[in-house]
């Protein structure tokens, strides 16, 4: 006890964090899963934990449930620490992916098994279940049973058990995965603004980096128990911190093409090769880390909407040039179009309307304000 | 163009009723195999219960197929009540008793013991489990024979050699491989995030085993019980080994009326005796037969 009191006095930022997770190392045996990951919260945020499977999202959100046991480091809980404290005293609710629903118990039975375990007295149980139960509109399930649900009442339920706990800290582990595409819009949308009403605080974990950059407030990219970076959804989506972030944010995903760069007097060129054709040759007015007057191979990183036909209104500042179109995908509300540059195939995103034939040569617009820059061996970012 | 089509529908309707023909003979043929399985099975069945039912001279005249002239249940009465199993001539009913009083207890403890093995094997997985589980699985293969000298030295230490709570324990230590196993395997397959949601709901380890978990189990606990019952009710090595007269179970009443020496072979008593040992497991079967078969193919509990 007095240890923790020490360590609550020597770290004064714990107290406007709601959760704060210092130095969390976690490992199977001789397998890390977790490498010194860093995160804290404020109130009211919605943090999202987003990375492809395996990468320890999932790990870490049960140590900050106190599911699993951490390794070495700290989790900080409205600024106590979680060292030895079981799940249920950590003041959490939890949303599972397969919504977890107890299958003999009714939907309100479900919704108060957490109260009656903690004693709570019977008329404050049924005041918050018909709360919650008004909140998620499913008045009208109560008495049922779990596999009498669809897919998306079973996950509202979930959530509603999640609710009447009121508590400090919502921890979701990939709660709209079992639904298909449609209800998981629509769901994502309500718990968009069950965050909004409740103000509640959120760690949300997924490896759909759509409902990362929708719903987050705050998004953590991790891969191979990592964290790659910390940022808000327009941190993450414009500025990624490596070539990994940069490919998993973004559907479709950011093209990475190799490219030679060098100063031309004062200002940077960017050449990139063509089939058939003389290299393209771009502006680059951002600065450059580490580039000197000798040239040097990088990877920019262009998302396809920064690639469009030169017609486009949208792209005032764009550099035109001449590229052989090999494939066109219309997509409906876009026309996405594949051409070859650097040796890759890179995407470009045109108007719905724009008229272009696979096999010919069109005139593309380049919009270099938002690249990215990346070293090619580390993947960093380095303009 | 007309009178081709007739011809062809009339050729059309021919061909159906072959291949109609030939469906029903072959579903006729099916069934009488299926018919003269069925009576081969139940031949034993027959001749036992007819046999109880007739008296000893007509045994001794008539074929042993042949239904009884006069149906007599006096051979049940002797069974039950006054048949020798060597120097007592109580008939069955004392040890019927015994084995009533051996099997629930044993059935219900090795039960319940099973599933909450089954329910730390499945859900609460630790190092070692999966070792100790494949032991427990060899538990079931050791042959009885194996046992039986450490068993009866472990009888005799424990003081409860020859006693009804010895051969108690000696079922549901033996049956406990078994019950697990079929608890861990219905278990394994419900999600282990039922177990991590209800511990942030604040249940501990018992409570979500009683309120979660055994509610979702009958099926299996009708496999379980059915099996222990009938593997319990009809053993008669263990029954043998550790009993004493007073203690025995009905299998070894049975065998000790059937080989009675002395006088003449009364084989509708036999009968009788042989029938009344066997009902409680064909009455458990035909109870919760239907479950057995379902508990059997269940397979993931839809949350």
């Amino acid at each position: 006890m007095s240890n923790a009191l020490k360590k609550e006095m020597t770290s004064p930022s714990a107290e406007q964090h709601i959760l704060s997770v210092e130095n969390l190392d976690k490992s199977f045996g001789s397998v890390k899963i977790l490498k010194d990951i860093n995160v804290a919260i404020e109130p009211g945020d919605f943090l999202v934990l987003v990375g492809p499977s395996g990468c320890g999202k999932s790990t870490l959100l049960n140590c900050i449930a106190g599911l699993e046991k951490a390794t070495g480091g700290d989790i900080r809980i409205g600024g106590r620490s979680m060292n030895g404290v079981s799940p249920k005293d950590r003041d959490i609710a939890m949303v599972f992916q397969s919504y977890a629903l107890y299958p003999t118990m009714t939907v309100g039975k479900n919704i108060t098994f957490g109260m009656k375990v903690r004693g709570v007295p019977e008329a404050e149980q049924q005041r918050k279940l018909n709360e919650v139960a008004t909140l998620l509109q499913i008045e009208h399930l109560l008495d049922r049973k779990p596999s009498q649900l669809s897919g998306g009442q079973r996950q509202r339920v979930a959530m509603g058990r999640a609710l009447v706990r009121d508590p400090q800290l919502f921890l979701f582990d990939e709660p709209l995965s079992n639904l298909d595409a449609k209800l998981r819009v629509e769901m994502r949308t309500e718990i968009k603004r069950l965050h909004q009403t409740l103000g509640a605080s959120i760690v949300y974990v997924t490896h759909d980096q759509i409902e990362a950059m929708t719903l987050a407030t705050k998004i953590v990219v991790m891969k191979d128990g990592i964290i790659q970076q910390v940022g808000t959804p327009n941190e993450i989506y414009n500025q990624p911190a490596n070539m990994f972030v940069a490919d998993f944010m973004g559907s479709p995903s950011m093209n990475l093409i190799p490219a030679q760069v060098e100063k031309v007097g004062g200002t940077a060129k960017i050449s990139i090769t063509r089939p058939d054709m003389d290299d393209i040759v771009l502006d680059f007015d951002r600065e450059i880390k580490g580039l000197t007057d000798t040239r040097k191979s990088v990877i920019l990183g262009l998302r396809p909407e920064n690639i469009t036909d030169s017609a486009n209104q949208h792209i005032t500042k764009g550099q035109v040039a001449d590229c052989r179109v090999d494939v066109v995908e219309p997509a409906g509300s876009d026309t996405f179009v594949v051409t070859n540059l650097g040796g890759k195939q890179v995407t470009a995103r045109l108007n719905a309307d724009a008229q272009i034939t696979a096999g010919e040569t069109a005139n593309f617009a380049f919009d270099l304000s938002k690249a990215s820059v990346f070293e090619p061996e580390s993947g960093a970012r380095i303009a | 163009m007309t009178d081709l089509s007739l011809n062809d529908a009339q050729m059309d309707e021919r061909a159906s009723r072959n291949r109609l023909m030939k469906r029903v003979a072959l579903r006729l043929g099916l069934y009488v195999l299926l018919i003269l399985f069925a009576l081969y099975y139940l031949m034993p069945l027959f001749v036992m219960v007819v046999t109880s039912l007739k008296s000893l001279d007509e045994i001794r005249t008539g074929s042993l197929l042949s239904l009884p002239r006069e149906i007599d249940f006096s051979s049940w009465g002797k069974a039950w009540s006054s048949a020798c199993t060597g120097i007592q001539c109580e008939g069955l009913r004392p040890y019927f008793w015994n084995s009533v009083m051996l099997s629930i207890p044993a059935v219900a403890i090795s039960t319940l013991l099973g599933a909450i093995n089954g329910y730390v094997l499945a859900q609460w997985r630790f190092k070692g489990s999966n070792i100790l589980f494949a032991l427990m699985l060899f538990g079931c293969f050791i042959p009885f024979q194996v046992v039986l000298l450490p068993m009866a030295i472990t009888l005799g230490a424990l003081k409860i050699a020859g006693t009804i709570p010895g051969l108690m324990l000696v079922h549901i230590v033996y049956g406990i491989g078994f019950t697990t196993l079929f608890f861990r395997n219905f278990y394994v397959t419900i999600p282990v995030e039922l177990v991590k949601a209800a511990k942030v709901d604040g249940a501990g380890f018992f409570r979500i085993f009683f309120s979660i978990f055994l509610p979702v189990s009958p099926p299996i606990i009708v496999v379980t019980v059915i099996w222990q019952f009938t593997q319990i009710w009809n053993d008669f090595l263990f029954g043998v080994s550790f009993s004493q007269a007073g203690t025995q179970p009905i299998t070894v009443a049975l065998n000790n009326i059937v080989n009675a020496t002395t006088g003449v072979k009364e084989y509708n008593v036999d009968m009788a005796a042989a029938i009344i040992a066997a009902l409680p497991t064909l009455l458990v079967y035909v109870v919760a037969g239907k479950y057995f078969i379902r508990g059997l193919t269940a397979g993931s509990v839809k949350g």
